[in-house]
């Protein structure tokens, strides 16, 4: 079986730059791909739901230069996955953009470049549903039903290895994709190569954050990937970075329900068995994945819809009577929203975020608050028209400056103003869909489109 | 002993959109094996130390290999949504610092 390298300098294009110095290391190891994942859920529902990058196309630029450049030099393909932060079909336009803009900066010669379009209209998932289709909630969200399409304004489908294969078999040297599992675009080429899909999917598993599976923490530096048939090999690429068996079995559990098991279409990698042990200085070997088929394949689909217009308040508190009365205070100036605006809850909403006592872990919060010296207040207000919304963020915030409490001693004003003014924030959105459907083929859900891309022409 | 001088490394983040999971992971096998072993952390008591439902801890598993404790709380709303203070969950794990360790 033939012995295929990977590199990835990256494990979320376009966030912050990547690291040169580690990534030219990785191009001279000989890699036979170069792949990086660009998608994140992190990023919250925004992003998708707005159909807006949210990355700064500055960074996104620089990974992709750095990136085509390579390959196109070094003649190997370059995938990447989940264009955009997000992978709608707008991701997958602009990253194609920025692969002819930086081909006609560098002149580099023709080359075959395969677009893959994930994005998926609400009426054609709404369809599936009326002729019989099942929305299955993941992870003990309830099953999506007309109601939760018609909150929801955008939906991409996940795909599996399927659309790459095919892409790479047609002869593309660059593969822009759009959604994709993050361990599905390390593990096409290497089923392409023969290799099993337990390698394959746990080399992607341990890839798709490049130097995250090492040791010290370091972010953007270049991690290689080695299958050979023996195992999966991870190698540091940055100098005083290794791959550990601590370092990849840490990461093996990173952002997962449960460290075992990673779903992808078609099947599941169970990494119950796994063996990590140290190869070289650098290196770690794994063993003992296995792959568990499925008899039927289901494709994840990721859903976002806007739920209304938001609009921000900043102010802080000094007075220690205040800060020790200051849920006395918020319901006094709640008390005012409700009776100018009606009861909080029907058709807007207030939240005030106390910096410095509970605002970040809110309910989850176990430790009783002991007297801050002071207190910042960052007030949230959401409804579905802009205008009022700033309306009523304004005197949301400006009451905690009113606040009326029996003993206050400062009678000139109850809050330190930041800046007298509402901030306005991107709308509000929520993740409708975190949902499988099932589907006959792996491919049903996918566009894929061919282009020859000559840097050297003239335009 | 607190659980803080004993593990390397103590984090949270999103786990999915809906979920936020919690590692705790031991540089040393020896100080693995005393958490893993004072069973000071269970289900039950993480439940309890984030007051919330046990019902909300998804799963709860001693994962060897990384020398771990691994645990995951299901949010009540998905991560973004309005009145979200934590998008990526990445700041619920401080509680834990001070769970004794028998």
């Amino acid at each position: 079986m033939k012995t295929v390298r990977i590199i990835t300098p990256t494990g979320h294009l376009g966030t912050t730059p990547l690291e040169t110095a580690s990534f030219e290391r990785g191009c001279a190891e000989s890699p036979d791909f170069i792949v990086a994942d660009s998608g994140s859920a992190d990023i919250g529902p925004y992003p998708l739901g707005a159909d807006r990058a949210a990355s700064d196309e500055v960074w996104q630029r620089h990974d992709i230069e750095a990136m085509l450049v390579a390959a196109r030099r070094l003649g190997i393909p370059l995938i990447l996955g989940s264009a955009s932060d997000t992978g709608t079909d707008r991701g997958v336009d602009q990253y194609v953009r920025l692969v002819r803009e930086i081909a006609a900066e560098h002149r580099l010669p023709p080359f075959r470049l395969a677009k893959i379009y994930s994005e998926i209209p609400v009426d054609d998932v709404r369809r599936r549903l009326k002729d019989g289709g099942t929305l299955r909630g993941l992870n003990g969200r309830p099953d999506a039903d007309e109601a939760t399409l018609g909150r929801t304004d955008r939906i991409v489908a996940v795909m599996g290895t399927e659309p790459i294969r095919d892409a790479l078999r047609s002869g593309a040297e660059v593969v822009i994709a759009g959604r994709s599992s993050d361990c599905a675009i390390f593990a096409a080429p290497l089923l392409e190569a023969g290799h099993s899909a337990a390698d394959a999917f746990f080399c992607g598993k341990a890839m798709e954050c490049a130097s995250f599976c090492g040791e010290p923490f370091m972010g953007k530096e270049t991690i290689l990937g080695r299958v050979d048939g023996t195992g999966v090999y991870l190698t540091a690429m940055h100098p005083d970075q290794r791959c550990t068996p601590a370092s990849v079995a840490s990461h093996a559990m990173y952002e997962r329900l449960n460290p075992f098991r990673e779903y992808v279409p078609g099947g599941y990698l169970d990494m119950t068995h796994c063996c990590y042990e140290q190869a070289d200085d650098k290196t770690t070997r794994v063993t003992g994945q296995t792959f568990v088929p499925s008899a039927t394949t289901w494709i994840k689909l990721e859903g976002s819809g806007k739920v209304a217009e938001r609009a921000l308040f900043i102010a802080g508190i000094r007075d220690p009577y205040t800060i020790a009365n200051l849920d006395r205070a918020i319901g006094w100036a709640k008390g005012k929203l409700a009776e100018r605006f009606g009861p909080i809850g029907q058709g807007y909403d207030v939240f005030y975020h106390v910096y410095g006592r509970d605002a970040v872990m809110q309910a989850m919060e176990p430790t009783p608050a002991r007297a801050p010296l002071e207190v910042g207040i960052v007030v949230e207000v959401v409804c579905a028209d802009a205008a009022r919304a700033e309306t009523i963020c304004h005197i949301a915030g400006k009451n905690l400056f009113y606040a009326r409490l029996p003993d206050v001693k400062g009678t000139a004003g109850t809050a330190a103003i930041m800046s007298d003014e509402v901030l306005h924030a991107r709308a509000a959105y929520e993740w409708t869909l975190n949902h499988v459907l099932e589907v006959a083929d792996p491919r049903e859900l996918f566009r894929s489109r061919l282009e020859t891309i000559d840097g050297t022409a003239r335009s | 002993m607190k659980l803080v001088e004993l593990a390397s490394t103590i984090r949270s983040k999103n786990a999915g959109v809906d979920h936020v999971t919690f590692d705790v992971i031991c540089r040393d096998r020896a100080n693995f094996e005393r958490v893993r072993d004072s069973h000071a952390l269970n289900p039950a008591s993480v439940a309890r130390l984030f007051g919330v439902d046990e019902a909300r801890v998804t799963d709860f598993v001693v994962f060897e290999p990384a020398n771990a404790i691994k645990f995951t709380i299901r949010r009540l709303r998905p991560s973004g949504s309005m009145g979200e203070s934590d998008l990526f969950g990445a700041q619920q794990y401080a509680p834990l610092f001070d769970v004794e360790i028998a």
